[in-house]
Order: structure tokens, then sequence, then C-alpha cells
């Protein structure tokens, strides 16, 4: 007979039910409705707002208009993973919060138009995009999240013959293996992907970088090489017990949820959530979808210095996510056979003290500590960087954050650029996958930029 | 609570809304659903010859997403046997006896055919009739609709022919399809009609369908032009309602026709010379409960402006309705753009910049701050940028004093026909 009192893994048709997708698309009625709703405004403050310059204004008219390749086209050709950010970007925060109807009546839907439109890219089975005639030239990317792919989908249009390094098993990156299935099924992002691969870019998966090939090669084989690596996993707390079996890293925990089959033991599970940043929301919302009977975030500091998006912070409360603000973890408790039994945890104020990034720094309230009993504990307090790589390429770094020109997106290294979370540092907007892709974007522009203007030259050429 | 009451050429109603002559007026249980919701008459679909009707009939135009801007239909007058309606007109007539129950009539332009039409409808107890010469698709190709409305010597001798028979008053409904429609409307009141209806639908093809190529509607992959009316029409209806009002020789009280939708376009059909209207597409589009609609609405405007009665607003913007002589050449508007209000989406600017005179500057403010506005020295008061706006309010067109007083180009005429002569009669001296 099963004890009631251990965790037990949901079953995989509960799984798939409460991993789809929780925000249905819009009807055809609806986005007719909506996009007609759209002032078409000129020189509209949200293609500002987007980091991608997606022209909006145009995609909506064409969906009004049904033509909804025209509009796939206008989003994909700004944003190569436009389909992703439709469901991920914080619209509030960008293209809709911008969006001038804001006061007047409701913004649009801007986000749900954009899902609308490369969902039917999606599946219509369009392929959008053509490679440029070639130009003779290679460039090697590493890494096929976002950055990656919008860095080789740009350079495939401009002729370049383009290889992605990809470590893991599918390309795709944060978008693929790191958003929550039921607000990015993974399909998605597969697509967009394979969107790339169909502009003749080859994706190399599982291989990485400094290990199976090595950056010697890679500078003698291609002309250059964009560096889109992302980031790594969750940083250890540096406390004791992380080494128990029911702790989990943030990060490997919402990957593990991206597959057919509950990875986790977690229904009736105690959880607690380590952090408030969007990696810990998911992290809880995933558990709490997994069977969790109660899910607590703890964190440090109060809700107003939290980093996740309001709107996370919304969806993980109507999930039944607890939040104990002003609580920070002292050690992971277990029991004999190894596994978690309860979080210590202590107190905390705001001092007066104000640290680097303009916040309160917290301090601990003497003698409060006290035991949280828990079956999980999933660290979600920032991830780590790709330091052994960044190494291995010889690149100047700010802890971890690769250095580079903003301009030509040039690490030290003048054939090596960089574009996304590889070079997301404090105090430089919000790591997001639309800047990503922007950024990657850029990084391919700089890249074509060089050999449009040195192609006269004899030594830009590297020998293979 | 105002007095909704209105009599056209003696015809009395209860209030101005009347169906007009189209499918929701083809039986008595239609028209006696309609006197049940509240309208006030209605005017039966047109006697004839019963006719057998096509599959399929009407199409619309859709705009931005809003159904039913525009309504086309290649329907023709009754299906019905005359004695069917004549059974039914009688039980209608007689169930409300205080409701307006007109008769649109069609038959060919034969003096004794008119006669015993006439003859027949009256007997069973109408209010009046309604000659129907404006129908533009299927009857014309007989020799009647807008074939003899467009004749306005058919239309004034059959118009005799059925006076000369009728005991009732006589409408006469006129086709749009005209170059000038006061020709035929006077033509109807030589021919002693006692009324005009107007307008009847325009020639129209609602669209092509862009992937089988067919036309829309179709008859089995063929078309034919149609008869366009609902909420498009109504600017060519109104005007045509407010040529025929400010003519004198069309002394007869007019029923105003075309895209009347609401409470609003009926006072505006009403104030420029329209006694009561005819409505058809609204309620075609939702059924004949629009009219509680209506009637509130239109009670509530008369109640706020404290006018007693309905018929008070007949004609009163006639005067104010001439020709492009008359208007002041030194008349002067310009746009003003409210900041406050402005959401910025610019497109007044746009609009002026491509379209118009270039006077609509994007300013940054001290603050940074985008703003708009107005270069009013280069403005000719045009109004597009009010008309794109999409907030009410925030661009309004304000008069300026003008340097000079009133003048009209045709006092401009006349002031330099005058100096003309002036000057060749001294040359002469």
């Amino acid at each position: 007979m099963n004890d009631p009192t251990v965790p037990t893994r949901l079953a995989p048709e509960a799984f798939a039910k409460s991993f789809a997708e929780t925000v249905p698309g819009l009807t055809r009625k609806a986005a007719m409705e909506e996009s007609n709703r759209c002032l078409y405004c000129y020189d509209a403050p949200c293609i500002k707002a987007c980091p991608t310059s997606i022209n909006i204004p145009s995609f909506i008219k064409r969906i009004a208009t049904d033509n909804m390749k025209g509009s796939a086209i206008a989003i994909m050709d700004a944003n190569p993973v436009g389909a992703s950010c439709a469901r991920v970007c914080p619209t509030e925060e960008l293209c809709e919060g911008a969006c001038v109807l804001n006061d007047e009546s409701d913004p649009i839907k801007i986000g749900l138009l954009q899902r609308y439109a490369t969902d039917w890219a999606v599946e219509s089975g369009q392929t959008l995009f053509k490679a440029g005639s070639p130009n003779g030239r290679k460039v090697a990317v590493i890494g096929g999240g976002p950055a990656g792919l919008s860095a080789a989908r740009e350079l495939a249009r401009d002729g370049f013959a383009v290889v992605i390094y990809e470590a893991k098993s599918l390309a795709g990156g944060l978008d693929t293996y790191g958003i929550v299935s039921f607000r990015l099924p993974q399909s998605i992002s597969l697509w967009e992907v394979d969107q790339v691969r169909k502009l003749g870019v080859e994706i190399r998966t599982g291989v990485k970088v400094g290990v199976d090939v090595t950056t010697e090669e890679l500078l003698a084989d291609y002309d250059a090489v964009i560096l889109a690596a992302g980031m790594g996993n969750v940083s250890n707390l540096g406390i004791e017990g992380e080494q128990l079996e029911g702790v989990y890293d943030a990060i490997e925990y919402v990957e593990a949820t991206k597959t057919d089959v509950p990875p986790y033991p977690i229904v009736g599970a105690r959880v607690a959530v380590i952090g408030a940043g969007n990696t810990a929301i998911d992290a809880a919302t995933c558990s709490a979808r997994l069977g969790a009977s109660n899910v607590k975030m703890i964190y440090r500091r109060t809700m107003d210095e939290m980093t996740a998006y309001d709107f996370e912070y919304e969806f993980a409360k109507q999930e039944g996510v607890e939040f104990s603000w002003l609580t920070a973890p002292k050690r992971i408790i277990g029991d004999e056979s190894g596994r978690v039994t309860h979080l210590e945890c202590v107190r905390m104020e705001l001092s007066d003290a104000v640290g680097q990034d303009g916040r309160r720094i917290p301090a601990q309230v003497e003698s409060s500590e006290f035991l949280l009993p828990v079956d999980a504990v999933i660290l979600a307090i920032g991830q780590k960087r790709h330091q052994s790589l960044i190494d291995h390429l010889g690149l100047k770094h700010d802890r971890g954050v690769v250095l580079i020109e903003e301009e030509t997106r040039r690490t030290s290294n003048p054939r090596i650029y960089a574009a996304g979370d590889i070079v997301f540092g404090n105090g430089k907007g919000e790591a997001m996958v639309v800047s990503a892709a922007e950024q990657g974007k850029q990084a391919a522009y700089a890249v074509s930029r060089h050999y449009s203007s040195n192609s006269f030259q004899a030594n830009d050429s590297v020998a293979i | 609570m105002a007095d909704l009451r209105t009599k056209l050429a003696g015809i009395s109603s209860p209030n101005p809304f009347w169906l007009a002559s189209a499918p929701p007026t083809n039986t008595g249980y239609q028209v006696q659903r309609a006197f049940e919701a509240g309208w006030g008459g209605a005017v039966w679909k047109t006697l004839g010859d019963p006719i057998i009707n096509t599959s399929s009939r009407f199409a619309a135009v859709h705009f931005n997403g809003q159904r039913v801007a525009g309504f086309n239909n290649i329907e023709l007058i009754t299906d019905r046997p005359l004695e069917v309606n004549l059974k039914e007109i009688y039980e209608t007539k007689k169930r409300f006896p205080n409701h307006a129950v007109v008769v649109s009539l069609m038959v060919e332009p034969k003096r004794e055919k008119w006669h015993e039409i006439v003859k027949k409808v009256e007997a069973v107890g109408v209010d009046g009739l309604e000659l129907n010469f404006g129908c533009p698709h299927g009857m014309a190709e007989r020799g009647m609709g807008s074939a003899s409305g467009q004749q306005p010597d058919l239309v004034e001798m059959q118009t005799m022919w059925a006076k000369e028979a009728a005991q009732t008053p006589v409408i006469v409904k006129l086709t749009p399809n005209i170059t000038d429609i006061t020709v035929v409307a006077r033509h109807a009141v030589m021919g002693g009609a006692d009324a005009i209806s107007l307008i009847n639908t325009i020639n129209s093809l609602a669209g092509v369908d862009i992937h089988t190529w067919n036309t829309v509607p179709h008859v089995g992959g063929k078309g034919a032009h149609g008869g366009y009316c609902g909420p498009a029409v109504k600017p060519i209806a109104l005007s045509m309602v407010a040529e025929c009002a400010k003519d004198p020789k069309v002394s007869v009280p007019i029923s105003g026709i075309g895209g009347i939708s609401s409470w609003q376009d009926t006072v505006e059909f009403m104030l420029m010379g329209a006694t009561n209207v005819q409505i058809c597409t609204a309620a075609m589009h939702h059924g004949f409960r629009i009219v509680e609609e209506m009637i509130d609405g239109l009670n509530n405007y008369l109640d706020d402006k404290g006018i007693a009665a309905a018929s008070d607003l007949v004609g009163q913007t006639v005067p104010k309705y001439s020709t492009w002589g008359e208007l002041d050449l030194n008349y002067q508007v310009v746009a003003r753009i409210d900041t406050e209000t402005c959401i910025n989406c610019n497109k007044c600017h746009i609009a002026c910049e491509d379209t118009s005179h270039q006077c609509i500057d994007r300013l940054t403010d001290a603050n940074g701050k985008a703003y708009l506005k107005v270069r009013e020295e280069d403005c000719v008061g045009c109004n597009l940028c009010a008309i794109v706006c999409p907030v009410d309010g925030v661009i309004d067109m304000v008069e300026i004093q003008s340097r000079h007083a009133p003048m009209t180009w045709n006092d401009r005429q006349k002031a330099l026909a005058r100096m003309n002569s002036e000057s060749s009669e001294t040359e002469a001296v």
C-alpha cells in the first residue's frame, strides 16, 4: 500500500492535461475584432517598445485584411523567434504597454494577435524565408537559443554558410527547455528552429564547444564566430544540505517537465522554492501543476524587490502558490536516508543600507529561525555563468559576463561576436527572449557589415 | 413624452417609423408582428403579378469587421397571389386600425392595369398606395420599376392613371438611378402624386468572390446587378431628399428612405424635409424590435430639446441646404489639437502630411514628451484631421475671425460683372 505521505508521480494523462497551454489562442472572430480595433498608428509607439521593432500595425492590418502569410512574415522577419515571443514576452511592459489605447479604452492584444498570425504559419507549414545566394563565408554560432537562432537566420539570409553548435539534444535554448509548457509548448520553439534549419543552417546538437570541439578548430574553420551560449544552471546557495534527495535546480526542474512523462514525484508534496524571479515562479507553478499539496516561495526581500513580472506573480497566486517574504533559507535538513524533510529559515528585515543595485539590503532578525517541513526544495537564485567556455575562448569578461563593444557586438577577440544572456549583466535591462533575438540579429548584421565593407581586403579571409 | 405622431399626405401613423416595401412586409404575419413591436406603419411588399425569385438573393458589404455596412438584393416583388395578399392586408388593417397600412403597387404601364389594381387594393381598406417606380432589377427588364421610373413622362402618366382611380393618397416611390431626381419628382407631382418617397435602391454589385471569381451574390455561378441599400447609402439618400425638399416645384410631403438605422438618422432625414421615414435593412439586420430603440431615442431627444412633437423637426435644416455658390468664401476654421486628451497615434499628422496641407507638426516639449501642433496659418480647415482622429473631442475645428466681410462665389461673380460693365461703360464714354 502506498504511504499517503510519500509524494507520488502524476499520471501521464493528468500531466499532459495540466501542462497543456493555458491561455487559449484567439478565435478567428476575436482576431478579426481585435485586429480591426487597432488604430494603425503612424510611427507607432508599440514598434518602438518592441526590442526587435516588429512593424506591429502592419502585421495587425494584415490579419484584418486576411493576409495571414504577410502578417506572419512581418513578425518573423523582425523576430526569428516571434512565435515564442508572442507567448513569453512581457507585453504589458513592451508593445501593449506602449499602445495609445491604454488610457482611452483597452490596449490592443498584440501578443495574442502575434500568436494568432504565427500559429497560422506553424499550422500552414509555410517556409517563410529564403537563404541568400552564397557569399562563400562561413560562420559558427555557439548556442542554438533565441540569440543564436536569430543570428544564424539573418546570416543565412545574407548568404553565409552557418553552423550552430548546440550542447543539448535539441536547439531552441530557453524557448525549448526553459519556459513552462503551459505557457510555451515545445513544438512552437522547435518550429522556429526548423524555420532556421530550412534556410540551410546546419545545427549540430549534442556538441559542446570547448569539450567536443575546440576554439582553435572553430576559428580555423570559420570566418567568424557568434557566441550565444546563454547562461548555465542555478547557482548554489552555499548552505548545508543542497546535495539531499528532493533538492532541485529550478532550471533543470522546469526542463524536466518539457517531456511526455511526469519527471518528479511531487503529488502531495510540500515544496519550497527559494528565490522570487521568473524562473522561481516557473518552478513554483510547475510544482503546483505536478500536484504539490503546498508551494511556498521563500524570498529574503519583499514583494517590492521581487524581479518576477507582475503577470507572473499574479499567475502564481492564481495557481495557489504562497509567498513567504523576508524569509531566508539557512540549511536544508534531511532524514537518515538522505531525503529532505525540513528547510530551516530565518526571518529578515530590510536594513537602511542600499546595495549596488539600489535595493535595500536585507538583514537577519536575531533568533527568528524556524523549521519548515518540506518534501522538496527548489533552488532559483540566479543562474551560473559559462565561465569555462568563456575562459576556453579566452574572452575578456566581468564576472562571467562577456564584454563586448556595443556597436559591433565584438568581444575582445575581433572574430568572435556575442549576443544574448552571455553578455547580459546587471544594469543592462531585462534578460528577455526578445532582447536576445534582437542581439542575435545585430551580431549577424555586424558580421555582414564587416565582410561587405572589407570584401576587397585580402587579409580578412582566414585560410581554411 | 413628445408627440411622435405623423401625418403623411393625410395618412396618420402613431410614429414616423414605417417599414419600407421589402422582404419584411411580405406577409400579414410579418406586418402584424412589426406593428406589435411598435412600427407605426408599413408599406406592403409590392403587389403585382406574382413572380418567381432566385436563390440566392441577398449580399452585404462588411467594413472593417462590422457587418452590413451596405446591403444588396436581387429579390423581386411579391411571390404570392394577389388574393392572398389582399386577404392578409384586410386582416392586418382590421387588427391595427390606427397603424398606417400602405400598399406598394407595380403593374405594366397600362391605364386599365393601374385602374384595376388600385380599385382591388382600396376595396380591402388601405390607408394609401405607393407606386413602385424604383426597383432596379428584375422588374425593370419587363418595363416596370426603375425602367418606368427613369422616364419622367411615364412616371407622370402612370401617376395620373393611378390617381384617376384612387380614393386614398398616392405616394410615388422614386429611383435614385437617374441624374437628377428632382426632375422625376416634379413629374410625379404633375401627375398628381400626394407624396413622394425616396430613395429606392441603387444599382449595385455587392462584390466579387476573389477565390471563386463568382459575383456576390451569384445564382449558380452567374450574377446580375441588384439594388443597394443599408447604412452606406444614407448620404446619397439624404442629399436626394434634400434636393427634393428645397425644390419649390416638388411641393408634396416626402417619405425618407435609405440607410436609416437609428433614431439619429431619422432626425436627420426629418430635419432635411422628410415627414416620416421608411426602414428595411436595419430590421433585416436586427429584427423588428430595433424600432423600440428608435422610438425611445427619438422621444428622449425631443424631450431633451424641449420639442413637443416630432413633426416640428420636419424641414428645419432645409433652408441651410444651399449650393456651393452661396457658401461664404471668407468663413474660416482651423484645427486645434487638445494635447491633454490627444493619445499621440499620429493619424492626423500622417493624413495631413500625405494627403492634405502638411500643417500638423510633430514636436517635443521641454520634458521630452511628443505632441502635435497645427500650424494654423497653413491650415485650410478641411476637417480631415478631426475625421481621422480616433478620440472624440481631441481635435476641434475652431472658427477664426476673418479679415474680410462674408462673400460668396455668386456675390463675387456679381461684383466682377458689375466692375466689368462699369469699366466698359467708362471705356465707351
